[in-house]
């Protein structure tokens, strides 16, 4: 089973969802007339990312009765699509918030688990934590979302992959830093070889969508990115620029390499459980 | 001093790149679609106009010569050469009347206050060629001045943005090579030119070369003063440096306002500038 994946690679408007909304209906489109049947947008891809106190004014439900959800759901009737918001729930927490919208539904929504509140970023001040990791179903397969630093840290990854995600998809407004000799920044080049490793060690695709532009002094380097089960890049969009990046990807690639190398089935989860209790439960007591 | 020669190579494609996207897109997301800047003839201010002369367009950026009586001819001479490399505009103001206008009142008023004069007569000079071109002034300072709070308040360090302020000296040094300044900007000692032989390494007391690898240590790396002691920088040395990046903390901040609503400019009233674009 092949899969059209497009990668939206966007600069955005700080604070100013209509015009970002606009952009994002322009970019499904195009990725429609290409032959895509899932496009991914970036964190925070309808809202720019550094909002500070511009978050409880750029904050919206996933549903039909919102005027910036409503077009995007009629546009999910004929592609799949992951867009980034602020979503603010019943009791007005505000989240850091991906959508993956199908057939005019919602069909999962993720809040970003980890809020980096160190260097440069100040997330945990404005936003509240999301507290879960979940896997779900999709006409793809079962897929799995994370937000930015969610990635940074090993265990959402691994429990999208016990969760049965074979897909996962990552979204990023990633502020580039480290300049170095090499052209890559050493943020950019750090994403890249743990996408990598995830995608060779959970024998999985992994689809990185990071934004481009500035923001003040930051940047955001894009170089948005599939990785196959083998570990291997499919394709790799450009760095600081804007670009809509079309790709196939070979579903079938997951027997294949599963057949070669089995890590999925061989994982010991029952150890790591007894494991976790053990240290857990030893911290505890301390 | 002995110790292990800091690398603080840079990708000049990568920086170019970066430099360049922000001027733009900082620069047009403020309205605006051209710019002003102060050209000396040195190497911060020759780099930032060929930053801003290939993001913007050459014939987008006013460079300003702003020459007082004691400033060295090669001066004006070396930005001429810019000023021609690039095509970009340019207007030659000289400050001496405005600035001795003060000077004059006070007959003994050291270099320093005279100094500081005239880099804030160059900065009312700017800020009026702002409005008059249409376009937000570039400032020129990098890492290692604003670190070391080599700079005059409202003076030099005045500007809408600031491309180099995250390169060191060697590292402004690298791209303005890399890019095509002339070699004889490259090659002479750095000065702000506020009098007669000034020199920034005669006045810091240490190399920029020098200077640059420990603040690379203790601000990029992280190292504590021990571990670059350590490493091969003498303590006085060190010791000197991060009392000096420390003194001159309020030079890179906004002024401070006394809080007393529960929502104060500077501490829970945040907004980005690029804030709405």
């Amino acid at each position: 089973m092949k899969l059209n994946i497009a990668l939206a690679q966007i600069n955005t408007h700080l604070g100013e969802v209509t015009a970002n909304l606009d952009k994002h209906l322009e970019l499904i489109h195009q990725a429609q007339a290409a032959g895509a049947e899932l496009i991914v947008f970036p964190e925070l891809s309808l809202t720019g990312y550094c909002l500070q106190d511009l978050v409880p004014s750029v904050a919206h439900r996933a549903s039909v009765d919102d005027p910036v959800f409503r077009p995007l759901l009629e546009a999910s009737q004929n592609i799949d699509m992951v867009v980034g918001f602020v979503d603010e729930d019943h009791r007005h927490r505000f989240f850091i918030a991906a959508a993956y919208l199908s057939g005019g539904k919602v069909v999962n929504i993720h809040h970003k688990a980890y809020l980096p509140i160190y260097g440069l970023f100040d997330e945990g001040r404005f936003f509240a934590w999301g507290d879960e990791v979940q896997a779900f179903d999709t006409k793809f397969g079962r897929v799995g979302i994370l937000i930015c630093e969610d990635f940074w840290h090993a265990s959402p990854p691994y429990l999208l992959w016990l969760d049965g995600a074979d897909l996962f998809l990552f979204t990023s407004a990633s502020p580039g830093r480290g300049l170095g000799k090499q052209p890559a920044l050493e943020s950019a080049r750090w994403v890249e070889d743990i996408n990598r490793a995830y995608s060779s060690l959970f024998t999985s695709f992994v689809v990185h969508s990071n934004r481009v532009g500035f923001e003040d002094g930051l940047n955001f380097w894009g170089g948005s990115t599939i990785y196959d089960p083998n570990g291997e890049l499919v394709s790799r969009g450009p760095y600081h620029e804007e670009a809509l990046l079309v790709s196939e990807i070979d579903l079938n690639q997951l027997h294949r390499t599963r057949a070669r190398l089995p890590l999925l089935r061989d994982e010991r989860t029952a150890l790591t459980m007894r494991e976790l209790d053990r240290i857990l439960g030893c911290k505890q007591q301390k | 001093m002995e110790h292990k020669k800091i690398d603080l190579t840079i990708n000049i494609d990568t920086a170019r790149q970066i430099l360049t996207g922000f001027i733009r897109s900082e620069i047009t997301r403020a309205g605006f679609s051209r710019a002003v800047l102060n050209l000396s003839g040195g190497l911060d201010s020759s780099l930032s106009c060929y930053l801003a002369a290939e993001a913007l367009g050459a014939e987008n950026v006013l460079a300003l010569c702003l020459p007082y009586k004691s400033s060295t001819p090669d001066s004006g001479e070396h930005a001429k050469m810019v000023i021609e490399a690039l095509g970009v505009q340019s207007l030659t103001i000289p400050i001496t009347d405005m600035a001795d206008a003060l000077i004059s009142r006070f007959p003994d008023m050291n270099r320093v206050r005279q100094g500081n004069i005239m880099a804030r007569v160059r900065m009312i000079v700017l800020y009026d060629q702002s409005q008059a071109f249409r376009g937000l002034a570039v400032g020129t300072g990098n890492k290692t001045e604003i670190l070391l709070g080599y700079t005059t308040l409202y003076g030099d360090s005045a500007a809408a943005i600031n491309p180099l302020g995250d390169l060191y000296k060697t590292q402004v040094r690298q791209l303005g090579k890399a890019i095509g300044i002339p070699q004889v900007i490259l090659d002479k000692p750095p000065t702000a030119d506020l009098w007669l032989g000034q020199t920034d390494e005669g006045e810091l007391g240490f190399t920029y070369d020098e200077v640059d690898q420990l603040l690379y240590l203790l601000v990029d790396q992280r190292y504590r003063p021990e571990d670059c002691v350590e490493a091969g920088f003498t303590e006085s040395f060190v010791r000197a440096v991060m009392e000096r990046v420390r003194r001159n903390q309020f030079k890179r901040l906004m002024p401070p306002v006394a809080k007393l609503t529960n929502r104060t400019v500077g501490y829970d009233f945040l907004y980005l500038r690029d804030w709405g674009t």
